[in-house]
């Protein structure tokens, strides 16, 4: 599967799929990767070090700060692919980087094709956005 | 498409104007590069959502461009903090929380941002023109920007509304090109009941319904009153783009881009029509509530201003409330805008009846209610949507009056008859 890569980069990890969207601000504790809407099924996972696959993300403008936060204490996923671009989420790296933090990969994959994964999963993402089982 | 950078652009990434408008320009560039603009664009104006803190990683971001001589080119305004820097005291934060909360707030208005501290700017003075490029933050401010005022601006994201106001400008993308402000989906609202239409709690539930609905797409609500309430069309946005991502809608005969249906979807058909049934708000106005009422009926809170409220929203609280005294705690959020405007006599009313005032930022973006857990009231769908994951608390949806009276009572007093 090819995703496009939107801030390109390597990782790899264990995909956590959501079916709904998330907003980063108010949808994750800044403090501990968690999830906190208690009307998702996925309510208390953790975020750290997956491979974060969402279908939308939603809400607030505040998530680029959450995903900065999450960068600057080492909590953020080891990837996002979300099913449509959201420059909000992407702001929230851009500014990691020139502060000099840790980055991770951005890529947009239809919701459709994420369907494909399941969770657990082990996925490596390559520069070009494809994503590997292995 | 490659990003075209302006001369000026260029000189200013040079290093021109100093490092810090060079890194905010960078982060412009970078995030047009990533939209696939094909330039950027002047701003006139912004609205600042960075200022509320999550975490210190923001206040160093925001002292790195104090620090490399930052100063906004364009008017801007600040919206909430984590402090009520009115009321000292009403958060409950830890003295190191509150602290780089604080060198945040001082470093956004040492970057001359107007001390403006509130989520709705545009009734704190705030109002572009009909037309007008600029750049907010805050999905409620930006929805009412674009919606309501008719001036354009995309969801701007922490970060970028400083970057944007520091450098005056923006990418050339989304609702700043007047083809993509153009409605797609037609929302027909004519067959609803008029006496529920003619509620004030009826637009939170329509906008809760509609961002879950159209996600990112730009609707056009026809078969709604004229001349509607300006705080009406507040609540409607704010609602929607808490549940969905909608950054403008158009409300056919009352907002400025929709004067009659052929204008706003440009002559051509919609791609899609949804003619609004009851059952469709019904279960909308259900998914604002997530608490179960004990047996006796009581409830811990109230909650209200969301956006913050306007002065028109704290006299019909005081008719509402109409000299009696609050059972439970009750918080309104508003801004120092209103306090200003409000006169020792509506402060002491509001005080003689137990109201507890919050300033410069709201209950869900900060810690001030008083137990991890309990129920909450609310009449803002925004307060609605995001209350359980961000307090830990359960929320129950209904009108001012639901809120009034239920905080008289100090248990559920809620009118069901205006949804039947």
């Amino acid at each position: 599967m090819k995703a496009e890569p939107i801030l390109p980069g390597r990782a790899e990890g264990t995909v956590l799929r959501l079916d709904g969207p998330l907003s980063f601000w108010g949808g994750v504790d800044p403090y501990s990767g968690a999830l906190t809407d208690p009307r998702s099924p996925h309510h208390g996972a953790r975020i750290g070090g997956r491979v974060l696959m969402v279908p939308e993300t939603r809400g607030s403008s505040s998530s680029s700060a959450v995903m900065l936060e999450l960068l600057a204490a080492g909590l953020a996923p080891a990837a996002i692919v979300m099913g449509r671009l959201d420059a909000i989420l992407g702001l929230g790296i851009l500014v990691a980087r020139e502060m000099g933090w840790h980055t991770i990969p951005l890529m947009v994959l239809p919701a459709a094709d994420q369907a494909g994964f399941s969770d657990g999963e082990r996925v490596a993402i390559a520069e070009d956005g494809t994503i590997e089982r292995l | 498409m490659a990003l075209e950078l302006s001369p000026e652009d260029e000189a200013v990434l040079a290093g021109r104007d100093g490092p810090a408008t060079a890194m905010a320009l960078r982060i412009v560039a970078d995030t047009a590069r990533m939209l696939g603009a094909d330039r950027l664009i002047d701003v006139a104006s912004s609205h600042i959502d960075g200022c509320l803190y999550h975490g210190d990683s923001g206040t160093l971001f925001a002292e790195r461009l104090l620090a490399d001589g930052g100063r906004v080119k364009v008017p801007t305004t600040l919206n909430v903090g984590a402090l009520d820097l009115v009321h000292p005291g009403r958060e409950r934060l830890s003295p190191e929380q509150a602290g780089m909360a604080r060198r945040l707030m001082a470093a956004y208005a040492g970057l001359g941002c107007r001390e403006s501290w509130t989520c709705a700017p545009y009734q704190a003075g705030h109002r572009p023109a009909l037309g007008q490029d600029v750049a907010w933050g805050e999905s409620n401010a930006v929805v009412f920007c674009n919606s309501v005022l008719g001036a354009r601006t995309n969801r701007y994201g922490d970060f970028l509304d400083i970057c944007a106001a520091i450098t005056g400008r923006a990418p050339r993308a989304g609702l700043h090109l007047p083809e993509n402000r153009r409605a797609t989906i037609l929302i027909d609202a004519s067959g609803l009941k008029p006496a529920l239409v003619a509620q004030d709690a009826f637009y939170p539930v329509l906008g809760a319904w509609l961002g879950a609905t159209v996600g990112d797409r730009v609707a056009a609500i026809d078969g709604l009153p004229p001349r509607l309430a300006e705080d009406r069309l507040k609540a409607l946005g704010a609602a929607a783009a808490s549940t969905g991502s909608v950054g403008l809608f158009h409300v056919v005969g009352v907002t400025p881009e929709a004067p009659d249906r052929a204008t706003v979807f440009c002559g051509e058909p919609p791609e899609q029509v949804i003619r609004l049934e009851p059952a469709m708000l019904e279960a909308a106005r259900r998914r604002l509530s997530t608490g179960t009422l004990p047996p006796d009926g009581k409830i811990d809170a109230v909650a209200i201003g969301s956006p913050h409220l306007s002065e028109a929203e704290i006299d019909a609280l005081l008719a509402g409330l109409d000299g009696r005294r609050v059972a439970i705690p009750f918080y309104a959020c508003t801004g120092r805008h209103v306090l200003d405007r409000l006169g020792d006599g509506r402060r002491a009313a509001l005080d003689a009846a137990g109201v507890t005032l919050i300033a410069d930022t709201c209950i869900v973006v900060t810690p001030i209610l008083t137990a991890a857990a309990g129920l909450l009231i609310t009449n803002s769908g925004k307060f609605a949507h995001y209350t359980p994951s961000t307090t830990g608390w359960d929320v129950l949806y209904g009108s001012l009056a639901d809120c009034v009276e239920s905080a008289v009572a100090g248990r559920l007093m809620r009118d069901e008859a205006i949804w039947r």
